[in-house]
């Protein structure tokens, strides 16, 4: 398993671990870490401690999230990344739709 | 033991009579057909004439023994998986392996064993059950591939007649590109702008094939229609990426850079979406600068959020644009590094010192292609380059492209009348707004345009034609009455002219588009009007908008100057930029 989710106590914030390369590979595994919470959390953790790389369709599959958790109301934090992740959603201008930290 | 299976046909070759009469019992008994050989060379033969499904064969045979029997077999056997059980009453380790190096796949000692006769025959008829269902897989598979391959020359064609190389050849532009790029999500435009700047789109879809390959044709028929109507790469960039968002599922995007360079003034406008920096290498400096993105990638944002500003860089005559998609930064090695921007850097550098910045792509790709330690993996790499040039080079060179830049300022004028019946139910919008639309700078106004436009034609027929007085409206009920009369009068209409007349000129930079309204009808007190506009403005600051009289003043607030003329039957308005 190289995506696992975690939701607080309340259900209200779910953290979602990706380990080794965020890629298509990953689609299943990405949508499933998300839409299996129930409740619905309201904020979303996303933890790249562990990711080495992501491609453009890990970024497809972020919009896919930010699209499910409400669009310009999500509340989605991208936490941990190392330089090479960084650099990619830097060019992606994702710090407009995402809390990058 | 499954005996609803249909029986096999088994090949049988031994000189033995007694031995060969033996398993030919054993053989039927279990319900199989038996075939007899009584040499290698007869075993041969009977192979290729009965195709039998199992062989059995003996070592030692006069005329061919069994080991140069199953290398003949074998060898001729093509895809097909036609098991050899050696029969053998050797039994020392070097014989038997010596039966299986032939091409034996299992060996049976004598004397033989009903049982364990049976248990193999049924082993391999697994396996080639197993070997079969793999290899109709396989063949499956490969037609399936042949068919995607057909599928997607066929598109191809379509493709690359909507994404078409436009000016791509231009003599000032290098690239380097796929043949099957768009199904990677590569696309690289160039088309010529009717002012004559040359402009450039690199674009790179999420994904792969033909998911990648969808987006292409919108994005290039917007682009290519839209840079010859003359509008700029920021309008470009609004309208692709309001298409994309539309017809796109979340998540596909298309990264890209668009530029607009201008060869009379030596600079290059960009709009960097999402795409690695782009570099700005200047050769005679012996430098270089590089340009980040500043914006999400096409088809994320609505249009509301869409920002699709651009920055203005110089580019001294000589200089290059370099421009790629992520595959040169994230050309990963054996070791699992990334090439990145640094050794692009590198070789930018490099080239620089050894003046050979004209073969910036080969550098590049041959950089990549070592670093990969794997050559022609570059080739799915997209980058592009575009050197600065004079206008006067530009279009020297590059006549074929059917490229003539404007020179002189254009100018045109246009007069459009309508008379008597036909002003019943005109609308002469629609017919100005098409021809603004061919004066691009005019086109960002284009909604005031047309409210000037509507309110100048009302204000013609209804005052000026139908001879309605506005005052009527400025009691409650009057609108009503107003309206009412206006109806009564329109229907009886049946003379009186109004023209509108469109001039555009240009001069240095400068444009203008004078409107003229003129109507056949008495005109009214201008100074009038100027009087209570003023008082009206007054008013407006202190309790809201007056019921009427507000055609003209919106005209007035929304054109860049309002003159009366022949007693105000005629309205000239003026935009400038």
């Amino acid at each position: 398993m190289t995506i696992h989710a975690k939701a607080d106590a309340d259900g209200t914030e779910l953290s979602i671990f990706i380990a080794g390369r965020f890629d298509f590979s990953s689609h299943q595994e990405f949508c499933a870490a998300y839409e299996s919470a129930d409740p619905r959390p309201e904020q979303y953790i996303i933890d790249m401690t562990a990711t080495t790389y992501l491609d453009s369709s890990a970024l497809g599959m972020l919009l896919l999230l930010r699209d499910y958790a409400g669009g310009d109301h999500a509340k989605i934090s991208i936490v941990n990344c190392n330089e090479d992740v960084r650099r990619i959603l830097t060019i992606s201008n994702f710090e407009q739709l995402f809390d990058i930290q | 033991m499954i005996e609803h299976e249909k029986g096999l046909r088994i090949l049988i070759a031994d000189d033995s009579d007694t031995d060969r009469l033996l398993l030919q019992a054993i053989i039927k008994s279990q319900g199989h057909t038996p075939i007899l050989a009584r040499d290698g060379l007869e075993a041969v033969v009977l192979f290729q004439i009965e195709a039998p499904d199992i062989i059995l064969l003996d070592a030692l045979m006069p005329n061919m023994d069994g080991f140069d029997a199953a290398r003949h077999i074998k060898s001729n056997m093509g895809d097909n998986f036609i098991p050899i059980i050696f029969l053998t009453s050797l039994h020392d380790a070097d014989s038997l392996a010596k039966c299986l190096e032939a091409g034996g796949d299992d060996f049976l000692s004598k004397p033989y064993q009903n049982i364990i006769l049976g248990a193999k025959i049924n082993a391999f008829r697994r396996m080639q059950s197993m070997h079969n269902t793999m290899q109709a897989q396989r063949d499956q598979i490969y037609a399936n591939n042949q068919r995607l391959i057909r599928e997607q020359e066929v598109a191809k064609l379509t493709f690359d007649k909507v994404a078409h190389e436009g000016a791509l050849h231009a003599n000032n532009i290098r690239y380097s590109l796929s043949p099957m790029a768009i199904f990677n999500g590569d696309v690289l435009l160039a088309a010529v702008h009717p002012n004559g700047d040359l402009c450039v789109l690199l674009g790179d879809f999420t994904g792969h094939g033909l998911a990648a390959a969808m987006g292409a044709m919108p994005l290039s028929q917007t682009f290519y229609s839209m840079i010859a109507k003359g509008f700029s790469i920021r309008f470009v960039a609004r309208e692709i990426n309001k298409k994309l968002k539309e017809i796109l599922p979340v998540g596909v995007f298309c990264c890209s850079v668009m530029l607009q360079f201008n060869l009379y003034q030596n600079t290059v406008e960009v709009f960097n979406a999402a795409m690695p920096d782009i570099y700005l290498v200047d050769p005679k400096q012996g430098s270089f600068v590089s340009i980040a993105s500043d914006h999400l990638a096409l088809g994320i944002l609505s249009d509301q959020q869409f920002n699709n500003s651009t920055e203005v860089y110089p580019m001294e005559v000589g200089s290059k644009l370099l421009t790629f998609s992520d595959g040169v930064i994230e050309a990963e090695n054996t070791q699992g590094k990334m090439f990145g921007c640094q050794r692009v850097e590198q070789v930018i550098q490099e080239s620089l010192e050894e003046k050979t910045a004209e073969n910036l792509i080969e550098r590049l790709k041959d950089a990549i292609d070592k670093f990969m330690d794997n050559k022609g993996l570059s080739d799915d790499i997209s980058i592009a380059s575009v050197r600065m040039c004079s206008i006067d080079e530009f279009s020297l060179r590059n006549q074929l492209l059917g490229i003539k830049p404007k020179t002189k300022p254009m100018q045109w004028r246009f007069s459009y009348e309508l008379q008597g019946q036909t002003l019943r139910h005109a609308d002469p919008t629609p017919v100005i707004q098409k021809l603004i639309q061919d004066a691009p700078l005019f086109s960002t106004q284009m909604t005031n345009i047309y409210t000037v436009v509507s309110e100048l034609f009302v204000n013609a027929l209804d005052h000026g034609i139908l001879g309605l007085d506005s005052s009527l409206k400025q009691h409650e009920n009057g609108f009503k009455q107003y309206y009412a009369e206006r109806t009564r009068r329109l229907e009886a209409l049946d003379s009186g002219l109004i023209c509108f007349e469109v001039e555009y000129s240009s001069c240095q930079d400068r444009y203008s588009l004078k409107l003229t309204v003129t109507d056949s009808g008495k005109g009214f007190d201008t100074k009038d009007w100027e009087q209570s506009h003023e008082r009206s403005l007054q008013l407006a600051h202190q309790k809201g908008l007056p019921l009427s009289g507000r055609g003209l003043s919106l005209v007035k607030k929304l054109s860049d100057s309002l003159v009366f003329s022949k007693n105000g039957s005629s309205i000239e308005v003026e935009f400038k930029t």
